[in-house]
Order: structure tokens, then sequence, then C-alpha cells
């Protein structure tokens, strides 16, 4: 989005290596990723999986240097690797740093069923998405007839324009670990895991040092705090892909397997991690829960509307002048977040990802909240110099490249898909190919295993509805354009038979 | 009391632990599959066996029977749904059923018969996809294979071999041979496995056995996959 492929090109050119490939003398090879969590300090790059921030000309002159003088990575300037937080506006969960230790003697103090119920109270939900009662989820739990339990972190976060857990981990990890601990100890489970996206290697020694330190203070191990509870957490590094997020893929890749969704029922908190039963959170979800822990339900619930209670953390990014982490109320309308960020002539914004919606310029009086709005954290925002359907181009480019392929809709149906918004975005479509598009998305919508191929059809039917006469407009006036490129599918013919005149060419079709 | 459950308003009775599949089957019910078979663990990745379950979509194949559930096989919607998913399928590969030996015993081919397709409906992908002719019994031609894994849990579960996998991601996802050069001569193989009768389109055959049943004589030149598959797996979810 930001120069990405000016820089791409000037990285390939001062490297001597092609995008794609690996230079001669083996030292280094260059490649394309796609969003590394860093949308707040962009355009961002990986370096032995190490995240390189803020890329500009005398960046990319900086790196080459050190690549082709084979420095170690160690040795390089700390600024290139510096992840700024960016934390813009804090509320309820973003003021608070709590002592360490605090939110567990807090629960025990309290009780544990009580703490439970100050967590029903809060009407606290899923963080990562889906929205689902965190209370429920920790009860199901813990009422299932099992000899061991797992409490799991989602921080996978894979969903193009979210970094706020990245955010989360790098400065309030105590809570973090805190609200799993509560969770270990509301469920009954001895082990968790921080599944920790394999972008944020970068936080890895740091995650693993206040881990220790935890350990140290017996805040985790053996009898913590006295109080017979055991619980460790161990950190795992993802997979690096988009589904790996999705909570049962997620589990998968935790045994050592592919991460492909499993088929539900059974559920996680039924048989999960192992087949015992598990909790799967979201980052956010533990951090709100180690405070409400503390503050109590009452606390949190008093923001936010009668079904999305407390707070929202957003990835702010896109169009606007102050990109970062903006804490809200739920409830809070998309106006009033486009003005705190400084976003002008904004022609639609992206809520929740590219499996959420966009929203076009006279919507934004519509409310951040389960019930209107619903986002894992990922707010993206596009002005007047974008166009509608580059969007929608890049969206299903990235769906047919997340796709795990373990069902026939996801799996061919975002390839077609990708293919066909390609054709109306080029120029080729004609008078069914938006009715064909249509019937293809809801194809894939109803059918698919999970909840990626539930929602690969978003950006192009929300765009789709919002936005007909941008699409009719692509249109030629004939009734049919076939879907593939007749004068190209004869270059080879061409090449053997040494001919490149006139009638070694066809038209499409007659116009 | 047996405990029961509805498909188009018939009443199926089940035993709990059962998917919708097995019970339906039992009861002479047929639901469209092809990466199902009763022998082996349900894997639920094609979706043709998809009903619509008290309002919801399901996989037939995975899902739990449970008492009350009101499920729809048959609806206008569902079988045009299954028709493009097959379709999917076709185009996703490279199938060209009058020359293929796998022809008129293929349930791929028989299931597209049974919804009434008649044409590919999506453009093709043209995937340049390998034939394997290296084992002096078995081939593989990698063109036709739909990732229904049947061959990967057969020589698994049945075989205790692990020849099999699919590996990679979205479209090219491929199904590949546990062998030190990839290929199907190297592996553990054996023409009496499993795995090596189980595919259930033209993409692992047996050599010199071709046409030895003529065209014209084969399963679904005969007789249609419902019937097919109720007589056989019927009796298989039985058990
Ligand atoms: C394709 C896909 C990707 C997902 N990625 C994430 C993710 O990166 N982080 C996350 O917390 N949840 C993600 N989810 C949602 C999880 O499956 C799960 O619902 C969530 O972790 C539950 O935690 P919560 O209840 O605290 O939200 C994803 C879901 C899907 C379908
Ligand atoms: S919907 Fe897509 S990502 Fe999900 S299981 Fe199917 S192929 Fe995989
Ligand atoms: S080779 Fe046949 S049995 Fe094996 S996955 Fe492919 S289609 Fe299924
Ligand atoms: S038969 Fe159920 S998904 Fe394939």
């Amino acid at each position: 989005m930001q120069g990405k492929s000016e820089l791409m090109t000037y990285f390939a050119q001062q490297l001597k290596v092609d995008i794609g490939c690996t230079r001669a003398d083996g030292l280094v090879s260059l490649q394309s990723t796609s969003c590394t969590g860093m949308c707040d300090q962009g355009p961002a790059g990986l370096v032995n999986g190490y995240a390189l921030t803020r890329l500009t000309p005398s960046r990319i002159d900086q790196i080459v240097d050190y690549v082709n003088r084979d420095i170690p990575l160690t040795q390089w300037e700390a600024d290139l690797f510096h992840v700024d937080d960016n934390i813009i506006k804090r509320d309820l969960l973003l003021n608070e740093k709590p002592l360490k230790g605090q939110a567990i003697s807090a629960t025990f103090a309290r009780g544990l069923r009580e703490t439970l119920a100050e967590i029903e109270l809060s009407g606290l939900r899923g963080r990562g998405g889906a929205g689902y009662t965190t209370a429920w989820k920790w009860t199901f739990c813990s009422e299932e007839n099992a000899t061991q339990r797992y409490v799991v972190c989602n921080a996978d976060e894979g969903e193009p324009g979210t970094f706020k857990d990245r955010v989360l981990l790098n400065s309030y990890a105590e809570s973090v670990f805190e609200g799993m601990t509560i969770a270990a100890a509301i469920v009954g489970a001895t082990h968790g895991f921080l599944y920790l996206r394999g972008e944020y290697l970068h936080l890895l020694d740091k995650l693993e040092s206040i881990l220790a330190a935890r350990r140290a203070a017996n805040l985790l191990g053996c009898n913590i705090l006295q109080k017979g509870v055991d619980f460790d957490i161990e950190i795992c590094l993802g997979a690096g892909a988009y589904i790996c997020g999705e909570e049962s893929a997620l589990i998968e890749s935790l045994e050592g397997k592919a991460g492909i969704p499993r088929n539900r029922p059974p559920y996680p908190v039924t048989q999960g991690y192992l087949a015992k039963p598990t909790v799967v959170n979201n980052v956010e979800t533990y951090v709100a829960a180690a405070n409400i822990a503390i503050h109590g339900g009452a606390w949190f619930a008093k923001l936010g509307t009668a079904k999305s209670k407390g707070t929202k953390i957003l990835s702010i990014s896109g169009d606007c002048t102050a990109r970062g982490i903006y804490e809200y109320a739920f409830g809070t309308t998309v106006n009033t977040i486009l003005a705190d960020c400084g976003a002008s002539d904004v022609l639609g914004v992206q809520v929740g990802g590219p499996s959420g919606v966009f929203i076009a310029n006279d919507e934004f009086e519509r409310k951040i909240a389960f019930e209107d709005l619903a986002t894992g954290g990922s707010f993206i925002i596009f002005n007047n110099t974008r166009s509608i359907l580059d969007i929608v181009h890049n969206f299903s480019h990235f769906f047919a490249h997340e796709s795990c392929g373990f069902c026939t809709p996801c799996r061919v149906g975002t390839s077609l898909l990708k293919k066909q918004v390609d054709k109306i975005v080029e120029g080729h479509g004609s008078a069914g190919d938006i009715v064909a598009l249509e019937e293809l998305c809801q194809l894939i919508k109803n059918y698919s295993h999970c909840g990626l191929g539930q929602t690969a059809a978003n950006p192009v039917l929300s765009t789709l509805e919002r936005y007909p006469e941008i699409y009719q407009a692509m249109l030629k006036k004939i009734s049919y354009e076939p879907g593939f490129d007749l004068d190209k599918s004869l270059e080879t013919a061409r090449r053997m038979a040494n001919r490149n005149d006139a009638a070694a060419h066809l038209a499409q079709v007659e116009n | 009391m047996t405990k029961t459950f509805v498909i188009d308003g018939k009443t199926i009775p089940f035993e709990d632990g059962q998917t919708i599949m097995q019970a339906a089957s039992a009861a002479g019910v047929y639901i469209t599959h092809l990466c199902h078979n009763p022998q082996f663990t349900p894997h639920g990745s094609c979706k043709l066996c998809t009903v619509n379950v008290n309002g919801r979509n399901c996989s037939a194949c995975t899902f739990p029977a449970s008492e009350g559930q009101n499920v729809t096989n048959i609806s206008k919607e569902l079988n045009e749904d299954r028709e493009k998913i097959t379709q999917m399928l076709f185009v996703e590969g490279n199938h060209f059923c009058p020359s293929c030996e796998k022809t008129g015993n293929c349930q791929l081919q028989a299931v597209a018969y049974h919804l009434n397709m008649t044409d590919n409906h999506f453009p093709h992908f043209f995937e340049n996809r390998e034939v394997d002719a290296s084992h002096p019994d078995v081939m593989i031609d990698h063109n036709r294979c739909i990732f229904c894994t049947l061959c990967v849990r057969a020589s698994e579960q049945v075989d205790g071999k692990n020849v099999f996998a699919i590996s990679g991601r979205g479209i090219d996802k491929r199904l590949v041979v546990n062998s030190p050069s990839g290929l199907l001569k190297d592996s553990a193989l054996d023409v009496s496995d499993c795995a090596a009768h189980i595919c259930p389109t033209g993409a692992i055959l047996i050599k010199r056995t071709g046409y030895s049943v003529p065209i014209g004589q084969r399963i679904y030149d005969h007789a249609h996959i419902d019937a097919v598959a109720l007589a056989s797996e019927g009796e298989a979810h039985d058990h």
C-alpha cells in the first residue's frame, strides 16, 4: 500500500537480484511477503524472520550494504528493527498497568468461582473475531470430564491490517500471561501455550524472559502463590499462515501437523489440543480478563453497548495522518474514529480486515460493535485516490493465496474468484460476468469448511452491494467474452511456427 | 426407544455416535459423497454431502446425528450447488472422461451424472500435472486427483504404510508419495494394497488391467450411483 512496488524494485536493483530469486553468491534472496503486522510502520520487511520497519530508499541502501559485506544481523543498526507501539488513544485497558501478580492475587482473594462470575457479569466476548462469550467458553471447558485441560493464547494475528496484539505483547505481556493463568486456574489447566505469529519473532526473547521472571516470582510453575494451582506457559512460533489463526487449525499446528481446520463438532472446549478440553482466546481477551479480575465485571460493563460491553482496541492503518493503536468504547461511530486519526476525503473503510466489511462514506455513523460493525481490530482507511476494484483485486488474491486447500468450495472457489475478479478488473468482463461473480461468492460463502472460506467473498459481496455501477462500468457491451486470452494462448504456436505476422494473431471477439 | 431424526420428511433411526451419513445410508437414503467411504475415518473435504440441518449447512459425513434434527438432503438449491461443487472438481483437474480408463467406473463421473451435470460451467485451470508411471504395477495420473485422501487413509489405516500424503496449500495442493525420490516405484506400495484400489476417480490405476471390462458394461453404465452406493455402503455402515 505504501509505495511497496517502487521500494521492491529499488531493493532488487540495489541488491542486484530478481524478486523471487536467490542471488548467485547465495548470500541473499528477495521475496514479496503479505501483511506482517507492521501496517503502522510500513513499508516493512523481514530478514531471517526479524521485522525491518519504516523502509525508505536510504534504509534500503544501508541494508544492502550490510548484506553485501555479509555483516551478521546482530551487528546491524538496531533502529532498522525498531518497532514502535504507536499507542494513540487509551481507554479502560490501555490505561491500566497492573502490578505484577495483581490480577492473580485478586482472583485468589475473591475466589475462582466468584471471579468467573465477575467475568460473566462483565459481558466480555472474545476479541479474536467471532465474539463468543468468554465466561461460557471457560465454563464449558471446566465442566468437561477430563484429566488434562489446556489454555491457549491465540497470538497469530494474521488478519491484514491488525497489529494490536503485537503491541499488547510488547507492552502488556504481564497482563496477557495473568489472564491466561486466571483462565487456567478457573478451568483447571496446568499447561498453556502462546501461539506467536512467526513474524513477531522479534518479541520472542523478551516474552521468554518475562515468563522466566514470572516463574521466579512464583506466578507460574508449581503451587502458584501457595494456592495449590500449577500452571506454566510455553511459547510456540506460528507456521506463517493466516489459516493457523483459526482455532482448530492452530491446535493442529501446535500438535505438529499441517494447519488445517478440524471438523466440528467436537469443538476445542470439549476436544482440543491432544483431544483434551482446550480454551483458545485472543491476546486482548486475556488482557481484558486480567483487568476484570482486578476491577470487577461492573467496571468493564459500564462502557460499551447492550450487546458489546467494554472497549475494543483497533489497529488503524491506511490513509490517515496518525496510524496506530486506538482503544474505543464499543458503540463509537466510524466518524469519530476517522476524525481522531486524521483521515480526510475518505472513500471507505475496511472494518474487520478482508474477511470483514467494506463500508462506504455514507455509512460512517455506524458503530463499532458486535451487533453492527464487528471487528477483530483491523480498520483500514482508503481515501478517494484509491480504487475499489484494486482493493477487491488485492483481497481476492489474498484469499486464493491463503486458502489451506482442504475443502473444494474454498480451494477451487477462491482461485476461481480471483480469476473472475481479474477478468472484470482487466476489462474483459461482459454482461453475464457479474451474475457469475455473485453466484460464485454465494457458493464459497455457504459451503466452505471454515471461517476463511465463509468470509473470503466478503470484499466482493460488500463492494458489489455498494458500488454496482463501478463493476458495471468495467463490462464490455457484448454478451459474452471467454475467461481466457485467446491470442495469448497462441503464443507457443507462434513461437514454434516462427511466425508473428498479423495473420498469426486472433482477435478475442469481434468488437 | 430408538432415537430418530428426519431427512426430507422421512424418519431416520440412529444410534449415538453415528453421523448423519451413517444413519441415512443404513436407512436407505443416499446423500451424494466423494471423499467419504464407510471403511475409513470421515474427512469432510469434498463438501458434496452438504445437507441443511435445522437451517445450517453441514457435512453429513462428519456431522453427528442427534434427536429431532430436521435435515434437508434433496432440494433444488442443494442439488444445483452440489452440481457446481462437482464442476469445480472437474475444472480444477484435467478430466477427459472419454479417454480415461476409469470411465464408467468413476465415482466423480457418476456423481456428475447423478446431478445432471452437462458442462463444466467454470473456466478450466488447465494445470500442468504429472503422471507417475514408475511403479511396475500401479500408476498415478495426477490430472485426475480430487484430493479426497482416500488413498492416504487406506494406506495409513488399512495397509499400515503411509505411502501417500497431501501437501501444498490452496489450488497448489498435490498428492505426494512418501519415498526418497518422490516416485511411486521407490515407495512401499504393493499392487495388493488397499490404497492401490480405493481411488474414486482414475487417478490411481492398476497397470495391465485396463479395459478388461469393456466400456458399456461398467458399474455406472447400468446403475445409478445412489443405488450402487446404498447397496455396498449401507451394509458397511451397519457393522
Ligand atoms: C481464518 C481465520 C483466522 C483467524 N485468525 C485469528 C487470529 O489471528 N487471532 C485470533 O485471536 N483469532 C483468530 N481467529 C478466530 C479464532 O478461530 C478464535 O475464534 C479465537 O481465537 C477465539 O478467541 P476469542 O474468543 O478470545 O476471540 C481466526 C479465525 C479464522 C477463521
Ligand atoms: S474454507 Fe478454505 S481455509 Fe477453510 S478449510 Fe476450506 S480450504 Fe481450508
Ligand atoms: S489419488 Fe485418488 S484416492 Fe488419492 S487423493 Fe487423489 S482422488 Fe483421492
Ligand atoms: S463426503 Fe462429506 S465432505 Fe466429502
